[in-house]
């Protein structure tokens, strides 16, 4: 086994190398053409390839670079490689590669293939940033630059209007997040004494001055705390910040894959994972999280039971399976908070997302594939029987769905959904939160069913489904291995070199089992006897189709508080500002002096005399009249 | 001679060899280039000189012209000063780059002038020259408004008149304000000019906190005219969109610096003590959060790139005053990378809003549509200018924001949210609106289909060149800040601040 030492330049090089592929792409795509695809999907190889030859190394925490430093108080680019680094870092890379090669099929005919590739670079680079980030300020400016990555892909193609608002509202949803986010960094700065480091603040919140505040401060910390999970509720698209995920989906399929799926939208459930320490340091901060979190769950799982679209169906599963690893982190704070005892390496929402990155992405390759067969077309009632026409699609399609639904034993999403029910189920007195995320799962069972009978089974409906051929090699292959990533448990002890991913948290509870498993039959059954050979949807509710009327409510709101608003003060400060400090000084000079005759007669020497004359008039002042003045 | 003197006469001599019919173009950017290149040797070069290394002055040098008063031409150099001469070498370079050839001579003569000026205003050590020189700087800037400006004849009457007349008072109030601390810091009988002769005066016997306080606020008045502080701003946006592009450059990107230049070299040095009186503070958070917030609204209202990028420039000053208001190091230094962060990215979209405008003619959002497809190079680039001015990290612009708010927000372990505080955590908003604006311009501009009949070429390498120039500093400086930090490490901006 090689260990690498506390110098190694592994992780260094898994941050720069993606941002070397994306600066290459970016200044050279003329002369490179095809080579920057090459460049790009070799980096994203070599990166696979150092997440696992990091897999056992030592912990560490390499600088890399300073960033900005005053005095005493310095901020570096430094990175911090320990066992949570380390299992996401494999997870973004494995996925990352699998969707490089997905895109090389999906993306062969597009005129901006260069460009997708460069940015899935850039996108890969801030990614790893805010993966191996040591610091929180590093964590922000990585998370700000996956938030670009994120709009550039999201508006690849930027001349569709949809596409342009989608990105663009992206890109806005975030920024109100990490507004709370900044604030949340600000004050852990000012009470850390400028250290934001996290192993600093892990120190501090164990027996530094954080102890203190934490202990006398509830208000302060709770703000603190919040405003850190605002940054998580905008990137992972928790309520009432979700709107923006759904209509990323108009972006490329693998981009959906990898980063409104697998990895992107997971960063922020990284993140208070990362800062365990800060929510545990505050009851109501944890609680507020765990409620946001089952809120999020169970509201985007009733959106997706009516959706048509098979990307909008797989995002509100996206939200909802989120909500579900956010609920995690807040109810194991509220467990561990306050005992000053220490989580253990593993934290349940991680295990979550580590499945749920792998089966997401496969879900969504997989429907990418079938978007590809069916000649863009993305309603799932105008497919059906794809099961004969894209067997290899139809089996892996099955086994991702299998696994979001929890499938007792076989899956991964099995054992990681169990851990989070199970931590739901141990919080003192009993929380209601058990059952949302039971009533969670058993909406998911309902509407991966219909969403797999409808698209897969049944009749061809159109002639799009009905001409359908399996996806090419290239992309078929990233399903399958997907598929078996999915089916592998990670769960078993046996699988050593997954360690990074295993959970702290695993005692199985019978009720647990139980209603998962009364869950899972209820809502895969109702489903299949509702939808099974039908052409249409015999449910029509309104109110999950139109996803609880959240994006009218937002245009409304952002009309009269943005732009009424906007309107208003810009009138009011043309009125009042405008008229008060300028217009009028202005038009009274004018009226007074002959000079105003001579700016209207607008000769150069006019202006060159008067402006000439002003300034000898004020040497004279100084240089003459001051001193006699003064003395 | 010292090379400062040098580096300051370089761009006037340019302007006047094109007044006397030297070939415009060739002699304008041939000094642009040379000065540049002075002027980035002279920048690694300070690294190393022993008042770098004791927080002083480099390159000194002082010619006597008065007795008594005391004034001298004295020149010197600390690591704002040279930072500030890098922003405006490099904005001059790209301005007189990209005149188009068809221009008339006095375009550069203009873009020179101005240059000159600014450059004897950052490097000059006595307060009358550097006040001198600003105002040289402003003549140019008028008359360029006024009779090459864009809008109709009476329309940019009108603005140039404005600008003038507001700028003229906001000068005179400024020149009130020197006057008296001058007048103050004078010992022994003799009227002296010179920067450090008052600066030693100011250590040694300074004024009351009260004092300090109301000198201080009737200079921040005087230099917060010259940088559109809220309420004294309405110059500001029309003088941006109504100036040819070389003048908009150099003003919005260069010269509207000095009154911060100005604030952090003399208000703050000689009347330490000025800002952190509570009326003074307070009056001053309110003003820039006025900046802020008031302007990040208006300019959402905004539906012309011209007067977006205007009233956007006004808005960015108050996080630099907010760096101001703190006061802390970190503060401060962050506040003198965002002025250049700020030069350089103004600046670069002010050229491609000037390109834009020359080539389909408006500016209006509405009018626009669908450029990424047809200019792509283009669009990167404005991508960058873009991105900068919402505060990406990775361009200069976040590297300065973060260190204001750092600095604001403090580091001393204090869980109080006070004034500065809650000013900070509003200035986060402007960061939001800054976003809402930027990208909505940008989404309607280059996004979306093309109208109909709308065309733009991208432009070629030569015309490229600015263009990159600037959007590389802005990924250079927004990557390493530490690049232009390190010009800042012995000065200790804040260390006359906690007196």
């Amino acid at each position: 086994m090689p260990v690498q030492d506390a110098v190694s330049p592994l992780p260094s090089l898994l941050l720069l190398l993606p941002f070397f592929s994306a600066l290459v792409i970016l200044l050279g795509h003329r002369v490179l053409k095809g080579a920057s695809v090459a460049i790009s999907v070799a980096s994203a190889t070599v990166c696979f390839a150092i997440s696992l030859m990091l897999l056992h190394s030592k912990d560490s925490a390499p600088v890399l670079l300073p960033f900005v430093s005053a005095g005493k108080i310095k901020v570096a680019i430094e990175l911090l490689v320990d066992q949570q680094s380390r299992g996401m870092m494999l997870i973004v890379t494995s996925i990352g590669l699998l969707v490089h090669i997905f895109s090389l099929g999906y993306m062969k005919d597009d005129e901006g293939r260069v460009r997708f590739f460069g940015a899935l670079s850039l996108f890969m680079f801030s990614m790893t940033g805010i993966v191996l980030a040591g610091n929180l300020i590093m964590m922000f400016i990585f998370w700000e630059l996956v938030g670009l990555s994120s709009y550039l892909l999201i508006g690849h193609w930027f001349e569709k209007a949809s596409a342009a608002e989608a990105s663009k509202k992206a890109f806005l949803t975030n920024r109100i997040g990490d507004f709370g986010f900044m604030i949340g960094i600000l004050m852990l700065f000012a009470a850390n004494f400028g250290d934001v480091s996290f192993l600093g603040l892990k120190q501090s919140f164990a027996s530094g001055a954080l102890h203190q505040v934490a202990a006398n401060q509830t208000t302060f910390m709770a703000v603190a705390a919040i405003g850190l999970f605002m940054g998580a509720v905008g990137k992972s698209a928790q309520f009432p910040l979700h709107v923006w995920l759904p209509d990323a989906m108009e972006g490329p399929t693998p981009v959906s894959a990898l980063i409104h799926a697998a990895t992107m939208v997971a960063a922020g459930v990284f993140m208070l994972v990362r800062c365990a320490f800060v929510i545990e340091a505050s009851a109501a901060a944890a609680e507020i999280i765990a409620w946001i979190g089952g809120i999020t769950a169970l509201m985007a799982a009733l959106m997706a039971t009516q959706q048509n679209d098979i990307k909008r169906v797989l995002a509100y599963s996206t939200l909802s399976q989120l909500g579900y690893m956010v609920m995690a982190v807040g109810l194991l704070a509220m467990q561990v908070g306050g005992h000053h005892h220490e989580a253990g390496p593993g934290h349940p929402a991680m295990f979550h997302l580590y499945t749920h990155a792998f089966f997401k992405a496969m879900l969504f390759l997989g429907s990418g594939a079938v978007i590809y067969a069916c000649h863009h077309e993305q309603d799932i009632w105008k497919m059906g029987g794809l099961r004969k026409h894209m067997p290899v699609t139809f089996v892996t399609f099955a086994i991702g769905t299998a696994s979001l639904m929890g499938v007792p034993y076989l899956t991964s999403g099995f054992w990681s959904k169990e851990a989070i029910l199970g931590v739901a189920f141990e919080v003192k007195g009993g929380s209601p939160l058990f059952w949302i995320g039971v009533a969670t799962a058993m909406l998911t069972a309902f509407y991966m069913t219909r969403l797999f009978v409808v698209a897969f089974l049944g009749k061809p409906r159109t002639d799009a489904a009905h001409h359908s051929v399996e996806a090419p090699i290239i992309m078929v292959l990233p399903l399958i291995v997907l598929a078996l990533l999915t089916v592998v448990t990670v769960f078993d002890k046996t699988a050593v070199w997954l360690e990074a991913m295993l959970p702290q948290h695993a005692e199985t509870h019978h009720t647990v089992l139980i209603a998962s498993a009364l869950a899972l039959v209820l809502g895969s059954g109702t489903a299949w006897v509702l939808y099974k050979g039908k052409d249409k949807d015999p449910l029509n509710i309104k109110l999950f189709a139109n996803k609880f009327y959240f994006d009218e409510a937002y245009a409304v709101i952002v009309k009269v508080f943005q732009d009424a608003l906007a309107w208003i003060i810009a009138g009011l400060e043309r009125l009042i500002v405008d008229g008060l400090m300028a217009r009028l000084p202005a038009y009274l000079a004018a009226r007074v002096g002959s000079a105003a005759r001579i700016l209207q007669g607008g000769h150069l020497q006019g202006y060159t005399f008067l402006l000439g004359l002003g300034v000898l008039l004020v040497i004279y002042v100084v240089v003459f009249v001051l001193p006699a003045v003064g003395h | 001679m010292s090379i400062l003197e040098i580096v300051i006469l370089l761009p006037v001599v340019a302007a006047l060899a094109v007044w006397l019919g030297a070939p415009a173009r060739a002699t304008s950017v041939g000094a642009a280039v040379l000065n540049l290149l002075i002027v980035l040797g002279l920048a690694f070069q300070f690294k190393d000189t022993a008042a770098a290394a004791e927080g002083g002055l480099a390159f000194q040098n002082a010619r006597v012209v008065l007795e008594n008063p005391a004034i001298s031409f004295g020149v010197g150099a600390d690591g704002v000063s040279i930072i500030m001469a890098l922003l405006t070498v490099l904005v001059t370079f790209a301005a007189v780059w990209q005149i188009a050839p068809d221009k008339p001579a006095i375009y550069h003569i203009a873009s020179q002038l101005i240059a000159g000026g600014a450059l004897g205003a950052f490097l000059s050590t006595d307060v009358f020259f550097i006040y001198a020189f600003h105002e040289l700087a402003l003549i140019p800037t008028f008359l360029m408004i006024g009779l090459y400006g864009h809008g109709e004849d009476s329309y940019r009457k009108s603005v140039a008149w404005k600008t003038t007349i507001y700028l003229g008072a906001g000068s005179l109030v400024l020149l009130a304000g020197l006057a008296w601390v001058v007048l103050e810091y004078s010992g022994g009988g003799k009227l002296t000019f010179d920067l450090n002769a008052l600066r030693a005066q100011a250590a040694a016997a300074p004024l009351s906190a009260d004092k300090q306080g109301v000198i201080f606020f009737v200079l921040l008045l005087g230099f917060g005219t010259l940088v559109s502080l809220f309420p004294l701003h309405s110059w500001a946006a029309p003088a941006y969109a109504a100036a040819p592009t070389p003048v908009a450059m150099l003003h919005a990107g260069v010269l509207k610096k000095f009154g911060l230049y100005g604030l952090l070299r003399i208000a703050l040095p000689l009347l330490p003590l000025g800002p952190h009186v509570e009326w003074v503070q307070k009056a001053l958070l309110f003003m820039l959060l006025g900046n802020i917030l008031i302007m990040g609204f208006v300019t959402i209202a905004q539906r012309s790139l011209d007067q977006i990028l205007g009233n956007s420039s006004v808005m960015h000053m108050g996080y630099i005053f907010l760096g101001l208001a703190a006061g802390t190091e970190m503060a401060l230094q962050g506040a003198v990378l965002l002025m250049f962060a700020h030069g350089i990215s103004v600046a670069l979209l002010f050229a491609q809003a000037g390109r834009l405008r020359s080539q389909i003619g408006t500016l209006e959002l509405d009018k626009l549509g669908g450029l990424g497809a047809h200019a792509p190079v283009f669009t990167i680039l404005f991508a960058f200018g873009t991105f900068a001015s919402i505060g990406l990290p990775g361009l200069a612009n976040f590297s300065g924001e973060v260190m204001v708010f750092l600095g604001a927000f403090g580091s001393t372990g204090s869980t109080q949210i006070g004034p500065l505080q809650w000013a900070v955590i509003l200035s986060l908003w402007g960061v939001v609106m800054s976003a809402v604006y930027m990208l909505r311009a940008y989404r309607e501009i280059f996004q979306g289909t093309a109208k109909a009949g709308l065309f733009m070429k991208d432009p070629v390498f030569s015309q490229r060149i600015p263009l990159i120039l600037l959007a590389a500093a802005l990924l250079v400086v927004g990557c390493y800040p530490t690049l232009l930090l390190d010009l800042l490490k012995n000065l200790s901006l804040a260390k006359v601040a906690a007196m």
